[in-house]
């Protein structure tokens, strides 16, 4: 049987998710219902639909470093302006996406480095946010609310949500037309510029579809927290990253995998839980995510040795 | 004539011009009266940017990808450990200082072996290891803050004709890399791999070694620069590094070197350093809220990659 090598990209993921899922349900056996599940797997909706934006940034090899500050920034404005007046709420997080469709195109065409001018961004979007909520506040939408805390039967809400967003993405990125222009923009951009196809387009649109999900996670978080505040997803930056790298993507190449992507963002999510069944004193709460990180990694470099030696065999 | 378009090809002029118009506009607000002093409190501030961006800068030349995110954690941790092993005891600066740098060793050696043998790419490798050391300064410090020594606090908070000595404690530690850089094989090594890993491993680089000794050194004078700051801040806190992530990144590209790596430049360094700490504090002379204040950082670090940018970039 042949096995592609995409399947066996997502293998590893899989699987490590699916360790770490039994050692839980090991350690706390009423884990397994569903409200355990739900409670396990609440907080990675957000962070998947972060991750797919980060993923979307990265297959076209550049990096976002304010996806953090951004997702808090829609975060506040979901809280205020959406809560009270929706038609702004709207229309500023419609001038949101459109501002990063803008800096897909400076980046472009001034053949900037991403990283510093997200970075640059990362102060604009934090300082948007403190203007919005100077201190915690705001409210969330009620349809939020309700989208987020309903309960559809036999699967929690959190396990359909990620179903439904690793779909959605797969077909989008590796399905699609639009798909392929966006990973042939990164990995070779020289043969679709030569195909006559406008890389400046094509990134405009990557940047805006990456908005539009960090929009969508900014929602869901004030969905799931029911109030906002202008530090409230800081660590998504380096969470969505490491999500990406986690779920088999690559810095560079145009290599991402949607559904590798939402895998590892619910990996990282569960090692917290992990954590705290396995009674670790909160003080090496965050060095222990870390080792997890550096073990998943570990054990994925072993399978592709593995995989290797097979198929010289 | 022609030594203004030399001078104007410089990658770094760029920021000591903005530092320049940002320190006049500021001191104009005041009418002069605060221009030694915000002079004086811009080189302080600058120092530890300085000092930890010479670091940054070292790894970002090693080529696309390379970057050191565990700078914060290793700061705190320092600046943690020292200030508990010296006990305020004058006696044992020496002592604090070196068990620093040996930490800052250690790390490195952790990085690198993270980065080699587990085939991770630079940014989780380091990050994984910055959740560990964390780890371990929130369990050293266990909320205490203890004071540095005398000497040593009077040291770092005073300065020689008018200079801080934190200033010239990085001038010297610029001094150091800049020899380091543009004097010896290894500088040329580091820019060679930079420029490009396999052409560099055909010529006989040890690239491996060469990239070992890099990681070693950002994280050793991330050590330093979280001793010096501990002790310049009367104790260590435990996000007292939190800040300089961002910073040693942006002072390293704003200067002028090569995100895409192969291409440094330490004079840069220190105009990025001085240009992002006057910047904030001409916002703060204006009266600027934390809002505004934040956006228009954004906007100004934005404006002068675009004025100054346009180079071949990667990333």
């Amino acid at each position: 049987m042949k096995i592609s090598s995409g399947t066996i990209r997502l293998i590893i993921p899989a699987a490590s998710l699916a360790l770490l899922l039994a050692a839980v349900f090991y350690m706390q056996p009423r884990a397994m219902s569903y409200t355990g599940l739900n409670l396990l797997f609440n907080l990675a909706v957000p962070i998947a639909l972060a991750t797919v934006a980060q993923m979307l940034i990265m297959a076209v090899n550049d990096l976002d470093l304010s996806m953090g500050t951004f997702v808090s920034f829609c975060a506040c404005v979901a809280a205020t302006f959406l809560q009270s007046s929706p038609a702004i709420g709207v229309l500023i997080l419609l001038g949101a996406i459109a501002a990063y469709a803008a800096i897909g195109v400076v980046i472009h065409i001034r053949e900037l480095p991403s990283i510093v001018v997200t970075l640059g961004m990362s102060f604009v979007w934090g300082g948007l946010a403190v203007l919005i909520l100077p201190s915690p506040g705001g409210e969330a939408p009620g349809w939020t609310r309700w989208l987020m805390t309903s309960r559809p039967p036999f699967v929690p809400m959190a396990i359909v949500a990620s179903v439904v967003i690793a779909v959605v993405t797969h077909f989008l990125i590796m399905r699609s037309s639009v798909g392929v222009l966006i990973r042939g923009v990164g990995g070779n951009v020289r043969s679709v510029e030569r195909a006559g196809w406008s890389v400046i387009r094509i990134r405009a649109g990557t940047y805006a579809l990456a908005g539009f999900f960090a929009v969508l996670s900014g929602i869901a978080l004030v969905g799931l927290t029911t109030s906002a505040d202008a530090n409230i997803a800081l660590r998504y930056t380096l969470l969505s990253i490491a999500g990406v790298i986690l779920g088999g993507g690559e810095f560079v190449g145009g290599k991402v995998s949607p559904i590798g992507a939402v895998i590892g963002a619910l990996t990282l999510t569960l090692a917290g839980s992990f954590l705290s069944f396995m009674r670790i004193s909160p003080d090496w709460q965050i060095g222990a995510q870390g080792a997890i990180l550096i073990v998943v990694l570990a054990l994925r470099l072993f399978l592709n040795r593995l995989e290797k030696r097979e198929k010289s065999r | 004539m022609n030594s203004a378009r030399i001078l104007f090809s410089k990658p770094w002029i760029w920021s000591f011009a903005a530092t320049v118009i940002v320190w006049v506009v500021t001191v104009l607000f005041t009418g002069g009266a605060s221009s030694l002093g915000l002079s004086q409190a811009a080189l302080t501030f600058a120092a530890f940017s300085v000092i930890v961006g010479i670091g940054q800068m070292f790894v970002i030349t090693l080529g696309p990808g390379n970057i050191d995110l565990s700078v914060p954690a290793t700061m705190t941790l320092s600046g943690t450990l020292a200030l508990k092993l010296m006990d305020v005891q004058d006696s044992m600066i020496v002592v604090g200082l070196l068990v620093s740098i040996l930490l800052g060793f250690a790390i490195g050696i952790g990085n690198y072996v993270l980065i080699k043998l587990l085939r991770i790419p630079p940014i989780i490798a380091t990050l994984s290891m910055s959740f560990i050391i964390q780890s371990t300064a929130i369990w050293t410090n266990r909320g205490l803050r203890i004071k540095p020594p005398e000497v040593l606090a009077n040291f770092t908070t005073s300065s020689l004709f008018g200079i801080p000595n934190i200033a010239i404690v990085a001038l010297i530690l610029s001094g150091i890399a800049w020899v380091l850089l543009e004097k010896t094989i290894y500088g040329r090594w580091i820019s060679a791999i930079g420029q490009s890993t396999f052409a560099a491993r055909m010529t006989g680089i040890p690239v491996d070694g060469t990239r070992l000794v890099t990681y070693i050194l950002c994280a050793i004078l991330a050590s330093i620069c979280g001793y010096l700051l501990a002790s310049f801040s009367g104790g260590a806190a435990l996000n007292m590094g939190s800040e300089y992530l961002l910073m040693s990144i942006a002072v390293v590209v704003i200067g002028g070197t090569a995100v895409a790596g192969g291409n440094s430049n330490i004079p840069g360094i220190w105009g990025a350093s001085l240009f992002m700490f006057l910047v904030v504090s001409m916002l703060n002379t204006y009266g600027f809220g934390a809002g505004f204040r934040l956006i228009l950082t954004g906007i100004i670090i934005i404006a002068v990659i675009l004025v100054a940018g346009g180079r071949r970039a990667n990333r």
